[in-house]
């Protein structure tokens, strides 16, 4: 990001959950219609719209969708460039990656980025097929492997090599739904005790009811510009002071440590070398918390905690709001809530609220930089953003 | 999963047919057709290679949340079996109380129905992993 920096200039974000009487468009609609009145720009200023969207050709049988929000968000006579993109669960993070870098080449000042995806439509068998379909197929799909199954296969080796516990993995979903309590946009809002999750149905052990993330609607949107044009707009700009992508075996057993993901290492390296900064320095982040397990791998990867201390650490209340780092102050995955395509750009959501401290009830003091953390598949992909307070 | 989709990887998941790198000597499976430590040095060098199908449980999950095609198994135990050869895949580990698989436990492979082609469709079979006797 040397090249042309880049600013978030606006935000926006719809409520998540289960969203009977919303559609699709109407989730990406509001979510881009609030992004570009945040930034105080009019459609006539957006060179682009880039969409992160897991599976809508799934859940609502429909492609096509980063020309559909356009078109219902009125643009279609502006015949703007539209690009949705595809990556798991990390859709909405690479949008915004792609977004960045169609303004540091050059090429667009000012471009919104959204991420929606619309789950309920179908049924819930049918919505964690579609979402194990970012798993291999052939190699571990076709014997009976779940998305579920495969983290926890990771969780079991995880409790086995570093002595996690199953009661720090449900110490996450504490913390998170904690936080989630205090985010009015969060799918659940509501606390939840340690003897909840451990007492949850299981779904796949070690791992039960409360240790996944939910079935969701939502979307959000950023609108991204030059930072040399961003003051234009906005008296606090947040920065996109660097960002790293990288994949991985798309099949879990193929990967060498079963109990790292080496793509989240490898983003978190790129994005900490391009922002000119450590992990020491991040006191705010969210990260992928798709299952619990995720979160503890994510911290530990993203080298907060040392590899197998990120149980104890969670555990110990360091990952809670204002304590040592604060992860998933909006309730993460767990409790604010996952639809898919929507997750990455809704972290960045909330990083940048938060840096411009407008996050209320849930605000981490102090915090200078934000980092978001997002995972495609079973962590075949990971992308890394980091994002500072403008100067 | 469609007739042709399943039928055209049945040497591998009949047989464990796998590949062997004749630039490295390194093994995978499924096999490839690119070596991933290699690189551009093993294209036109892999070759098939058959797997033993004996190694141990590296981890495992019961699956009690399933989807539609097992609903009838669940229960079940899923597990990654790293091969005496040193490779690594996913499979069910049958033969077994959910609470007595461990992890490095022996295992080997068994010929058994993966699933079918709805109800009256053809059937999908594999390999699956059991306890060694």
């Amino acid at each position: 990001m040397t090249v042309r920096p880049v600013s978030v200039i606006g935000i926006g974000e719809t409520q998540f959950g289960e969203l009977w009487d919303r559609s699709f468009r109407e989730l990406g609609i509001e979510a881009g219609l609030r992004a570009i009145s945040d930034a105080k720009i009019v459609a006539e200023q957006v060179d682009a719209l880039y969409v992160g969207n897991m599976s809508a050709g799934k859940f609502i049988d429909q492609e096509h969708v980063s020309t559909l929000v356009a078109d219902y968000a009125g643009l279609a006579d502006q015949h703007l460039p539209t690009v949705r993109v595809e990556g798991g669960g990390a859709c909405g993070a690479i949008a915004i990656q792609q977004a960045a870098m169609s303004i540091v080449s050059g090429v667009h000042d000012i471009v919104v980025v959204g991420g929606a995806e619309k789950m309920t439509d179908v049924g819930d068998l049918e919505a964690m097929q579609i979402l194990s379909s970012t798993t291999d197929q052939e190699w571990e799909s076709v014997f009976g492997a779940t998305f579920a199954g495969l983290y926890a296969m990771m969780a079991r080796r995880h409790m086995f090599e570093h002595g996690t516990t199953r009661e720090q993995l449900a110490a996450v979903a504490v913390k998170n739904h904690k936080h989630g309590a205090l985010n009015p946009n969060a799918q659940f809002q509501k606390e939840i005790t340690m003897d909840m999750v451990l007492q949850a149905p299981k779904v796949a052990e070690p791992l039960g009811l409360f240790d996944c993330a939910p079935l969701s609607d939502g979307a959000a949107a950023l609108v991204l510009c030059a930072k040399e044009k961003a003051r234009k707009f906005t008296d606090t700009p947040i920065d996109l002071i660097g960002t790293g992508q990288a994949s991985d075996f798309i099949a879990v057993h193929d990967r060498r440590d079963l109990t790292t993901i080496d793509a989240t290492v490898i983003a978190g390296k790129r994005a900490f070398h391009a922002a000119k900064r450590t992990p020491a320095d991040v006191r705010l982040a969210e990260v992928h918390d798709n299952f619990t397990i995720s979160e503890i791998m994510a911290i530990e990867d993203l080298r907060f905690f040392p590899k197998g201390k990120g149980g104890y650490a969670t555990e110990d209340g360091e990952t809670a709001l204002n304590a040592k780092v604060t992860i998933n102050p909006s309730g993460g995955l767990k409790a604010r809530g996952q639809p898919v395509g929507a997750t990455g750009v809704a972290q960045a959501v909330e990083i940048v609220r938060q840096l411009r401290t407008e996050a209320g009830k849930r605000q981490v003091s102090g915090a200078e930089i934000g980092l978001t953390h997002t995972l495609g598949g079973t962590g075949g992909t990971a992308v890394v953003h980091i994002f500072a307070r403008g100067d | 999963m469609a007739i042709p989709r399943f039928w055209r990887e049945i040497p591998s998941r009949y047989n464990l047919l796998g590949s062997k790198c004749g630039n490295c000597g390194a093994l995978d499976f499924p096999p490839r057709s690119v070596c991933p430590r290699c690189g551009r040095r093993s294209v036109g060098k892999m070759q098939k290679f058959r797997l033993t199908g004996k190694g141990k449980v590296v981890t495992y999950t019961v699956i009690h949340d399933a989807p539609k095609d097992f609903d009838m198994m669940k229960p079940y135990v899923l597990g990654i079996v790293e091969l005496d050869e040193g490779v690594r895949l996913t499979s069910q580990i049958i033969d077994v109380e959910p609470g007595e698989v461990k992890i490095g436990m022996p295992v080997e492979v068994a010929f058994r129905k993966l699933g079918e082609e709805g109800d009256a469709g053809v059937i999908h079979y594999g390999y699956k992993f059991r306890p060694v006797t």
